[in-house]
């Protein structure tokens, strides 16, 4: 009974779980029938939530719910998590281990990988079963230039998957699961301390429906605030190139590609963006794409939808009229 | 401070071909270069040095043709450059890689504090920094955005966790992988160019290249290359080819084109 099933890592280091995990059970739940066993979760919480998080992770798809309970305190403590998912591996025995590719998950996932010496596949789009059975994960590499599929040859085969490619399933309240409550000893759980959170995040570009991104064709910090005005008549969030950012205009939350948000949006909307590779890698899975731009040669034509030649300032303040007008 | 600096040696990503047909990347289209993010690392790595003394060491494992990119990091300040190679090394995975870079780290001895990049240009994990604290023993942070204060035996790093910024301490030593834009302290830090006559003075140092029997009093050369990485590339292919055929219009008609899109799209009425 060794290496079967599903382990989806739920990542709650704030109190709550973020919905990516609830992705992966989702995910998880479709590939069972081929990989035989159960749907585990393993989450590690607060005595006063481990209810409502077991419950939680059941009505998403899990079948056993592995709990670690801890301190308050030390729930953003990644020294904890990789010693409970490390302890829900030996425990379940799956053949797959699916971890969200979020900051906080690509940095336990790689660690458990190696104490436990399995292979493990970073940031995938995509995980199937082939016709051999066997678990094939895709993954973008080269700042996205190139898909790769990658089979694992020892176990469990371990994943991070990009938040948002797998959609949400539907939670069902009246799924029955069981939970497994168990304890873990942290030796050096002291050598790293959270003290805390120091800042918010000003946006999470990755949940955005709409957005209008701006990049180098925007000649002065002043000017943002016509862009700001469009994005708010839009209900979009306003994000950017990366030059912005390195010049200090915009905040690093709201830089879109390889080094910043990768996004995917119903609408994105690039004013003055070249369309450099580094860009494109965050953004080209959104669903429309329109691009405005002086140069009908700027990369970024190719992945648009809808492309407008003309200059950014001009429309973007006849779009403002428009919609501001009676006729919208 | 005894500081290692983790260094890729990666192809410019806007310079190097791709095979379109076989979704390979011919490597020899462009010549290899510092991963942009280990940059900070050599940044912070310097800063780190001028609070403290001690030495830079830079560990890279890539091809003998990397050599020119361990020059660069000695231009930049790294006072010595290691450049692991050898056939017994290529077609690592990151388990594999991870596992060769910490036992070269442990090759060296004494170190305090080990710097590396989020992730590089072309693995594109952000795993190996993680992995090489785990086979060493010592804790690590990734995605550092901050470094707020370092001492002999502590420091204290704000880091995206994903949803928030966090600020953590963590006991030397460590592993840090930095982000970008990063502050050091109160100051941004941004990678220049090395001077003329650093670029002079590094083209006459050593580069130390180790095989896998340097390593073999540290290591198990069955974990290395792709002899010891658990994971196989069983098909690949080029990501950006196929365009969307856009529409292209001009002026006015664009505005027009945009706000029928938008009622299209429903975002506005
Ligand atoms: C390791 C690495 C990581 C990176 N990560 C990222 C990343 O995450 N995100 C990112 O964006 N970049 C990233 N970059 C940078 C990237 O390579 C490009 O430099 C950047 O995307 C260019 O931004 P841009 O398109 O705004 O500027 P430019 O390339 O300068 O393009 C400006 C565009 O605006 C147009 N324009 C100018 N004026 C007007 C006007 N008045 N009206 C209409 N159009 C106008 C021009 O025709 C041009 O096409 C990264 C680079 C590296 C090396
Ligand atoms: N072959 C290598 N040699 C030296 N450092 C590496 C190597 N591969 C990865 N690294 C380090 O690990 C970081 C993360 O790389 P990756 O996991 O490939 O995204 C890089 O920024 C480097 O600092």
């Amino acid at each position: 009974m060794n290496w079967q099933g599903i382990l989806v890592y739920a990542e709650n280091y704030s109190g709550s779980i973020n919905r990516a995990s609830f992705e992966l059970l989702g995910k998880a739940r479709e590939l069972i029938p081929k990989v035989g066993g159960d749907v585990y979760a393993t989450v590690v919480t607060n005595k006063e939530s481990v209810e409502r998080h077991s419950k939680e992770l059941v009505a998403f798809g899990a079948d056993k719910v592995i709990v670690y309970t801890v301190e308050e305190m030390l729930l953003p403590n990644p020294v904890v998590h990789r010693v409970a998912l490390i302890n829900a591996i030996s425990y379940a025995k799956p053949r797959l281990v699916l971890v969200p590719a979020t900051p906080w998950g690509r940095s336990i996932a790689p660690r458990v990988a190696a104490a436990i010496g399995t292979g493990i596949t970073a940031d995938c789009l995509d995980v199937y079963i082939d016709e051999n059975g066997d678990v094939v994960q895709v993954r973008p590499a080269f700042t996205g230039n190139i898909i790769a599929h990658i089979k694992t040859l020892t176990n469990p085969v371990m994943a991070t998957v990009r938040p948002g490619v797998f959609p949400l399933p539907q939670p069902r309240y009246d799924r029955k699961g069981e939970v497994i409550v168990r304890d873990v000893s942290v030796p050096n759980a002291d050598s790293v301390k959270v003290l805390g959170v120091s800042k918010k995040k000003a946006v999470k570009l990755s949940e955005a429906e709409v957005i209008v991104a701006i990049g180098r064709g925007v000649k002065s910090k002043e000017d943002v605030k016509l862009f700001e005005e469009l994005a708010k008549a839009l209900k979009a969030q306003l994000a950017c190139s990366r030059p912005l950012v390195d010049m200090g205009w915009m905040e690093r939350d709201r830089q879109v590609g390889f080094s910043g948000s990768i996004v995917k949006p119903k609408l994105y909307i690039a004013l003055g963006i070249s369309g450099a590779p580094q860009h494109i890698a965050g953004m080209k899975d959104s669903k429309y794409i329109i691009a405005v731009n002086i140069d009908q040669s700027a990369p970024i034509v190719k992945y648009s939808d809808l492309v407008v030649i003309g200059d950014i300032y001009d429309i973007a303040k006849k779009l403002l009229h428009a919609l501001k007008s009676s006729q919208f | 401070m005894d500081i290692v600096v983790l260094i890729k040696p990666t192809p410019d990503i806007t310079k190097v071909k791709f095979d379109v047909e076989k979704g390979v990347v011919d490597r020899s289209s462009a010549t290899l270069e510092i991963n942009p993010f280990d940059l900070y690392a050599i940044e912070v790595a310097k800063r780190i040095k001028r609070l403290f003394g001690g030495t830079i060491t830079s560990i890279s494992m890539a091809p003998p043709h990397a050599e020119p990119a361990l020059r660069d990091a000695i231009a930049r300040g790294v006072d010595r450059a290691i450049l692991l190679s050898d056939k017994r090394f290529a077609g690592a995975d990151t388990l594999a890689t991870s596992y060769t870079l910490a036992a070269a780290i442990r090759k060296l001895g004494h170190f305090d504090i080990i710097l590396c990049g989020e992730k590089s240009v072309d693995g594109d994990t952000a795993h190996v920094g993680p992995e090489v604290a785990e086979f060493l023993g010592i804790p690590h942070i990734s995605f550092v955005t901050r470094i707020t204060s370092i001492s002999r035996d502590t420091i204290v790093v704000e880091a995206d966790f994903g949803d928030a910024y966090y600020e953590v301490e963590l006991r030397l030593p460590a592993l840090v992988a930095l982000s970008r834009p990063v502050i050091f302290k109160e100051e941004f830090v941004e990678p220049s160019m090395p001077r003329v006559s650093d670029v002079l003075r590094a083209k006459r140092a050593r580069v130390e290249v180790w095989n896998a029997d340097a390593l073999s009093d540290v290591a198990n050369a069955s974990r290395f290359g792709l002899a010891g990485s658990p994971t196989r590339v069983v098909k690949a292919y080029y990501a950006l080819e196929k365009g969307r055929n856009a529409r292209v219009v001009r002026g006015d008609e664009g505005v027009a084109a945009i706000l029928n899109a938008l009622r299209e799209l429903g975002v506005v009425l």
